[in-house]
């Protein structure tokens, strides 16, 4: 029960009893290292530069290490207001590591003055910092220097500027009209032409002209706007470059100009599949922040909508995954699911895909009348269809010729290149948040996590449909035990306020008014929340300058990730293993390109 | 020079003959495009094309206005006389087989004692329209596919030969009227069930039908040697696929099934239900298979298809021998 929301006065505390950080002052001397307080729910640990990459080191080689570099970002600092007790700092650059161990996370911070924006690269530490360190050099101009290939990774190669930096405007209208001549059309397009040298490959070897292919950003089996350049000798893959960006709608940027209760829309639109999954991690954290606790009903229904839209996304994957296969047929069965799926949702919410249907403090409406009835036709409709799809598919010879020992990595290799959800769990390791550090309550629920063997393409694919039961079975649980009580916590931060409540009484509806147009405003402080969805965890990292709109909002997508390690298991396999992996792995672009 | 009368009015008739069984066996293959949407979504819980005409009666129409009047592009970067080529063979060349499949004992084309060596020939040129299709189109996708298909069809054809000999030597000839008429009282696919076997699946992989559709393989290549092609270019490959599909569930009738043979029903009848029967296995093989890799595939065809259409040969000899009234 770690991540149970802390009270407020027990995360005040800076930790610096932690035997983590206790472990940092003794190693890098006491001065090196500053503690700082935040309602994330873990150690949040200054450090100098110079010290960066042995504070790191020591993480990752100490007895139960931090396996993991969960998350890799920066802050402009430059216009925070509220920051007593920080170091100078104009720009930060967090490192969040995660130890599945001691099941304990911690954050390092890094400060950096304007005028010398450079960070040795801990890509030799931690492989997923690659595109990670890319990412915070295009979207902030912070170098990392020793990185072996420091060039824009989300937005296009001929950009101009440092988008999440304060000073880069954030609205249209703040820009010159947009034009495009013939001339700046093919000099965009030049720059997105392939060009093998700059990343250190070969065009020919001794008995070979390999091939350069470009697969994507349009391909039936990219799963959206996903382009990976393969070079190939036959149809082998010798070595191949996912390039991302093409989905990119700067999610992070919008949350520095929404309220905190208009930002939530948004959320929904970054892992698509996931509709109010998303809703979830940022809803959470911002409940730290206000320092709301919910009632058991608003924790109850969240939790029965987050596995129902678990069970959705994850037909959507079986469907697509065998399609990649080559069958044509399962993707019909399970999309006549999957409107089962929306019939319940959409009684319930009013939407299909993306609900927004979490509120700070609550959820939007109560439920209908009639919604266990629908609940439960569902429930009674999954079982045999997931019979049928093991059957039929998971048992054919070919599918398991197709997966099995295809693709695999080990443990290991997955948490070092930051793979979460049930990619990781098809290694071996039972690591889900749901059980390891519950949240909204999913202590209270009876269910296991199904593990696989061998991390292959095969695994990945009946471990979802497994946890599709696993889901079921919650929900059931919901259903069963729907407890009475409010569906918004009675707080005054709780927003929009119940509605009864502001016919109340002048002082009730002038605090609807405020809540409704300006928005909630929300203590300075930094919070963070993780939540298993579909995919793998979904971090949000707040950061609040105690105004109504974040600061900061870090969105720490599972997808991202997962496209990053492609190449680490696929060189030296066909291209029709790369169609499957991409299929097995589970991904959208918008969640990786946010 | 004067011509009996006879002989003109048997060329006439033979002519008519084979100009119908041309525009029926196009016809056919036409159909068979919308027969097949509506069998896949039969069996896939949905309706499928239902809203051109009575029932979708009408798709076909709409499908031949539409792909008729796109317009006729070739790339820039493509080879134009060999990209045209292409799918004339591809056509041409399956067309031209249907010479020799007997439809009743009156009905047919040709009566040649080469009957299914001119299969082999056809199917052999066949390859060469995929083959220049995707290498003339100077798209890496189609080069891949090309490729596929290339490797995939000089693979099956090998024993796709090998599994018919023990037809041939049953009947002791590659005429294909005198294979039918063979199987008066037993079919060859008791005898010859190996045989059967090996060549359907050859005769699957050769018209590139889901699961041996590597060359296309939608989620791998999209759509591999014909990506670049469209308008009625692209409409003579895609017919192409459906009339290898009627020409293999005709031979396939014909060699193993007794071809017109059967109780009752008119000799034609019987030919067309049994073919009917084919086609729906294929499709149905298309809705319910994944697709196995490539190299597998091939792998497949030369460990486990050939030796099996190998020892299917040496079995039928050793019997043929066994039998023969001056035996051992």
């Amino acid at each position: 029960m770690s991540q149970a929301i802390p009270s407020k006065v027990a995360s005040r505390e800076d930790r610096a009893d932690d035997p983590v950080v206790v472990a940092l002052r003794q190693r890098l001397g006491r001065r090196a290292i500053r503690e700082q307080a935040t309602l994330t729910g873990m150690p949040v640990v200054w450090v100098s530069r110079e010290v960066l990459r042995e504070a790191l080191a020591l993480l990752r080689d100490m007895p139960e290490p931090f396996e993991m570099l969960f998350d890799l970002s920066a802050v402009d600092e430059r216009l925070r207001a509220r920051r007593e007790g920080l170091p100078e700092a104009d720009f930060t650059v967090f490192y969040h590591l995660l130890s599945v161990s001691r099941n304990r996370d911690v954050m390092l911070k890094v400060a950096l003055a304007e005028t010398d924006l450079a960070l040795p690269s801990v890509v030799s530490l931690y492989p997923n910092a690659d595109w990670y360190e890319r990412e915070v050099w295009d979207m902030f101009g912070i170098v990392f220097r020793g990185h072996p290939h420091l060039t824009r990774l989300l937005m296009p190669p001929t950009w101009q500027g440092h988008p999440l930096r304060k000073d880069y405007p954030a609205r249209a209208t703040e820009f010159d009209p947009y034009t495009l001549t013939v001339e700046g059309q093919q000099q965009e397009q030049r720059a997105l032409q392939f060009d093998p040298e700059a990343w250190g490959m070969q065009r020919e070897s001794e008995d070979t002209d390999f091939m350069f292919l470009n697969l994507g950003p349009n391909h039936p089996s990219a799963h959206g706007a996903f382009r990976i350049v393969l070079q190939l000798d036959g149809e082998v893959i010798v070595d191949c470059v996912p390039d991302i960006g093409y989905h990119h709608r700067g999610a992070e940027k919008m949350a520095e100009r929404q309220s905190w209760h208009s930002y939530i829309p948004y959320t929904d639109r970054v892992d698509y599949t996931g509709g109010v999954v998303n809703n979830l991690p940022y809803v959470l954290a911002a409940e730290r922040l206000a320092g709301i606790t919910v009632p058991e009903r608003v924790k109850v229904i969240r939790v029965m909508l987050t596995e129902l839209f678990r069970v959705n996304s994850h037909l959507l994957y079986l469907g697509t995954y065998l399609q990649d296969l080559g069958a044509m047929t399962p993707v019909f069965y399970t999309f006549t699911d999957r409107q089962k799926a929306y019939e319940v949702i959409e009684a319930i919410t009013g939407f299909r895909m993306h609900p927004s249907w979490f509120r700070i403090g609550g959820v939007a409406q109560d439920l209908p009348r009639g919604w266990d009835r629908l609940m439960r036709d569902f429930l009674a409709w999954m079982p045999p269809r997931l019979r049928e799809y093991e059957r039929a598919m998971m048992d054919n010879a070919i599918v398991r010729q197709r997966t099995r020992h295809i693709a695999a990595h080990t443990t290991q290799e997955a948490l070092a290149w930051g793979v979460t959800g049930p990619n990781l769990r098809a290694t071996g390791l039972d690591f889900d948040l749901r059980k390891w550090r519950p949240y909204s309550g999913y202590e209270q629920f009876d269910f296991e996590v199904p593990v696989g063997a061998n991390g292959d393409i095969y695994d990945r694919g009946w471990l979802r449909i497994e946890e599709m039961r696993q889901s079921l079975r919650i929900i059931g649980q919901c259903v069963d035990h729907m407890p009475a009580g409010d569906y918004k916590a009675d707080h005054p931060l709780t927003t929009p306020p119940p509605r009864e409540r502001m016919l109340e009484h002048i002082e009730t509806l002038i605090t609807h008014f405020l809540q409704v147009s300006w928005g909630p405003v929300l203590e300075a402080n930094e919070s963070l929340a993780m939540v298993e969805a579909t995919k793998g965890i979904n971090g949000y990292y707040l950061t609040s300058d105690g105004s109504t709109m974040s600061y900061r909002t870090r969105i720490r997508a599972p997808s991202f990730p997962h496209l990053q390690q492609i190449p680490a298991v696929i060189r030296g396999a066909m291209v029709s293993d790369l169609i499957a992996h991409l299929g097995s792995l589970d991904f959208v672009m918008a969640d990786v390109d946010r | 020079m004067s011509v009996p009368s006879e002989s003109v009015a048997a060329v006439l008739i033979a002519m008519a003959q084979a100009l119908a069984i041309l525009v029926g066996v196009l016809l056919l293959a036409a159909v068979m495009t919308v027969v097949e949407r509506r069998l896949l979504a039969l069996w896939q819980d949905r309706l499928g094309p239902n809203r051109v005409g009575p029932a979708g009666s009408l798709q076909l129409v709409a499908d031949m206005i539409k792909v008729l009047f796109k317009e006729d592009w070739i790339p820039p970067f493509a080879d134009r006389a060999l990209f045209v080529l292409a799918p004339v063979i591809a056509m041409a060349s399956l067309l031209l087989s249907f010479l020799i499949i007997p439809w009743t004992p009156t009905w047919g084309v040709a009566d040649w004692h080469i009957g299914l060596l001119f299969f082999f020939a056809m199917a052999g040129i066949n390859v060469y329209a995929v083959l220049l299709g995707g290498w003339s189109s100077g798209n890496k996708y189609a080069l891949l596919g090309a490729m596929r298909a290339t490797a995939q069809t000089l693979s099956y054809e090998v024993f796709m030969g090998l599994s018919l000999m023990g037809v041939v030597a049953l009947a002791g000839s590659f005429n294909l009227r005198d294979i039918v008429a063979a199987q008066q009282g037993l079919w060859f696919i008791v005898p010859q069930f190996l045989g059967f076997c090996t060549f359907l699946i050859a005769g699957v992989a050769v018209t590139h039908r889901h699961p041996f559709d590597q060359p296309e393989a939608e989620q791998e290549l999209a759509d591999g040697y014909h990506i670049e092609y469209s308008g009625m270019k692209f409409g003579m490959f895609y017919v192409g696929e459906y009339l290898g599909m009627v020409l293999v569930s005709a031979l396939i009738v014909t060699l193993f099934f007794g071809g017109w043979r059967g109780p009752w029903l008119p000799p034609f009848v019987w030919f067309a239900l049994k073919t009917a029967a084919l086609l729906v296995l294929f499709v149905l093989l298309r809705a319910a298979l994944p697709r196995p890799r490539f190299d597998r595939m091939m792998s497949f065809g030369w460990r486990v298809c050939l030796p099996l259409t190998l020892i299917n040969l040496l079995l039928t000899g050793v019997a043929i021998l066994w039998l023969s009234p001056a035996g051992p």
